[in-house]
């Protein structure tokens, strides 16, 4: 207290290595901390997978095994899509990842059209979203039936 | 060294010069639970954390045999219930003590909520008590995918989905909570590391300090009886409060051993990415309010999706209960704040009325 009083100028050296030392401590903790963080978030986060670039995918289904007012899942890359055909006899197919909450959705003979069981949304067999909590339609892929196999593929 | 008898022996003595047996006991003659008319509430904090003893000592257990990818953890489950002696009962009081859990947690919770043990002092202990309760809610939606069956599948894809409407944030949480753009084995492995790492290490710090915090505080008396001026009668907590939790925990352990006996959880069928969701497809109960929300919000509400109106609504819900201690002006002055006792009443009829219909709804209505 006294030797502040009496030589402020004295003191000034030292204040000033001092707060030096603690800004040095303090970067270098942080960065420590930013060094171990940052990869340990970046191992977080998973790699990117390829998506699937097949842009159209053949049936392991014949189009004859198909009845009408039915519909079934199929692999399109790694997500499912769905096959319908319309009472009518039309082979359409969609993507079959509910636009709500990703659940995958199915063909209800009773009621005529694509249903989700989750949390009971609805599709009609243009795939739009006509009842429940889903905010868009499905996406709808284009269907071709060469001879007996059925090639499904994204619309342009 | 202090001991109030004389003989306690010479392993006692022995201990109690070395990490000082008598301080404890001290600690805890000190201890004293009031007696009142709202008494009952006091034993489901206990209760919780017994269930949660149980769930470790049968988590310990079940490691033993689960094996955590896609391609072996439903059979390794197959095997341990099949196979395995008491496989069957070691799951099914895992599956079965977890609910209990829960149910107790709830409890705890809205007793705490409605008796206004939140006021201060006990704000932190009310913080780390929300915070235990996400991490029960967070153990019980880790756990209910690791048998990778069909509906822990939807179940995991619909959850996982749910926090991708986070604003802002959301697909970065999707993909680092699923590993992957897509619930896969890689979802799997990472719900394992969870429930079987991070959050039991998150429970053991909260865990410490809210059972220090009740230690230190003490047990709160409800404002209604502390303004009627009853007489504080109390009961020690060693042995006579302890006597009747072990009656509560013996009562359970009985219970959970008969419905594991009679009702041993099911397995159902191994989860398939290429199938469409199961008819009646639901989440677990404690769940099952938000699910059935979810289902009742149309697919938009003044121009924002639906699915993120909901999200939203429950994050700001939750926020609103973890800061009640803060918003509780009335109760923090010792006033009666009938209001929020009225908002806790709502919150519990409007949790039981969505439950109801959930179970009871025709899922394909």
């Amino acid at each position: 207290m006294e030797e502040r009083a009496l030589e402020p100028e004295a003191m000034e050296p030292a204040a000033t290595r001092r707060s030096f030392v603690n800004w040095l401590l303090g970067t270098s903790a942080g960065a420590f901390l930013v060094s171990v963080l940052y990869p340990v978030g970046r191992y977080l986060i998973p790699p990117k997978a390829g998506e699937s670039a097949a842009a159209s995918v053949t049936l392991p289904i014949k189009p004859a095994d198909v009845k009408p007012n039915t519909g079934q899942i199929f692999k399109f890359g790694n997500r499912p899509g769905i096959l319908v055909r319309t009472p009518a006899g039309e082979l359409r197919a969609f993507s079959a990842v509910c636009t709500h909450l990703n659940c995958t959705v199915q063909y209800r003979a009773d009621i005529g059209h694509i249903w989700c069981a989750c949390h009971n949304g609805h599709f009609d067999l243009s795939g739009q979203n006509i009842a429940g909590p889903p905010p868009r339609p499905l996406e709808s892929f284009v269907v071709n039936v060469r001879g007996t196999q059925i090639v499904v593929s994204k619309s342009a | 060294m202090g001991s109030p008898g004389p003989s306690r022996g010479r392993l006692w003595t022995w201990l109690d010069e070395r990490i000082g047996l008598a301080d404890f006991e001290k600690l805890a003659r000190k201890k004293q639970v009031p007696v009142h008319r709202h008494g009952l509430w006091y034993y489901f904090g206990g209760m919780t954390l017994f269930l949660f003893i149980i769930q470790v000592m049968t988590g310990i257990l079940l490691l033993f045999y689960y094996r955590p990818s896609a391609e072996e953890a439903y059979e390794s489950i197959q095997f341990l219930m099949a196979e395995v002696e008491f496989g069957w009962l070691i799951r099914s009081i895992h599956s079965w003590a977890a609910n209990l859990m829960i149910f107790a947690l709830f409890v705890h919770l809205f007793s705490v909520l409605l008796l206004k043990a939140y006021r201060p002092p006990r704000e932190v202990t009310w913080f780390s008590g929300m915070a235990l309760f996400g991490i029960a809610l967070g153990f019980g939606f880790t756990g209910y995918l690791l048998p990778w069956n069909e509906l822990a599948y939807f179940a995991t894809k619909v959850g996982t989905e749910i926090t991708g409407a986070v604003p802002l944030v959301g697909g970065f949480l999707l993909r680092l909570l699923r590993g992957g753009d897509e619930v896969t084995g890689a979802t799997l492995t990472r719900f394992y590391g969870i429930h079987v790492a991070v959050l039991p290490l998150l429970v053991t710090a909260l865990l410490g300090l809210h059972l220090f915090l009740v230690q230190k505080h003490g047990m709160s008396v409800p404002p209604a009886v502390e303004r009627r001026g009853a007489a504080s009668r109390t009961m020690p907590f060693v042995p006579n409060f302890v006597l009747r939790d072990v009656v509560g925990w013996l009562s359970a352990l009985a219970i959970l051993a008969a419905l594991a006996a009679f009702f041993p959880t099911e397995l159902g069928k191994k989860a398939d990415p290429f199938a469409s969701a199961p008819v009646g497809i639901k989440p677990e109960w404690y769940f099952m309010f938000m699910f059935q929300t979810l289902k009742y919000l149309p697919a938009y509400i003044l121009g924002i999706e639906g699915e993120i109106v909901g999200v939203v609504g429950f994050g700001l819900g939750g926020l609103f209960l973890l800061l009640i201690p803060f918003l509780d002006r009335r109760a923090v002055r010792g006033e009666s704040s009938r209001l929020f006792t009225w908002i806790g009443i709502a919150i519990i009829v409007y949790m039981i009325a969505l439950t109801y219909l959930g179970y009871t709804v025709s899922p394909t209505k």
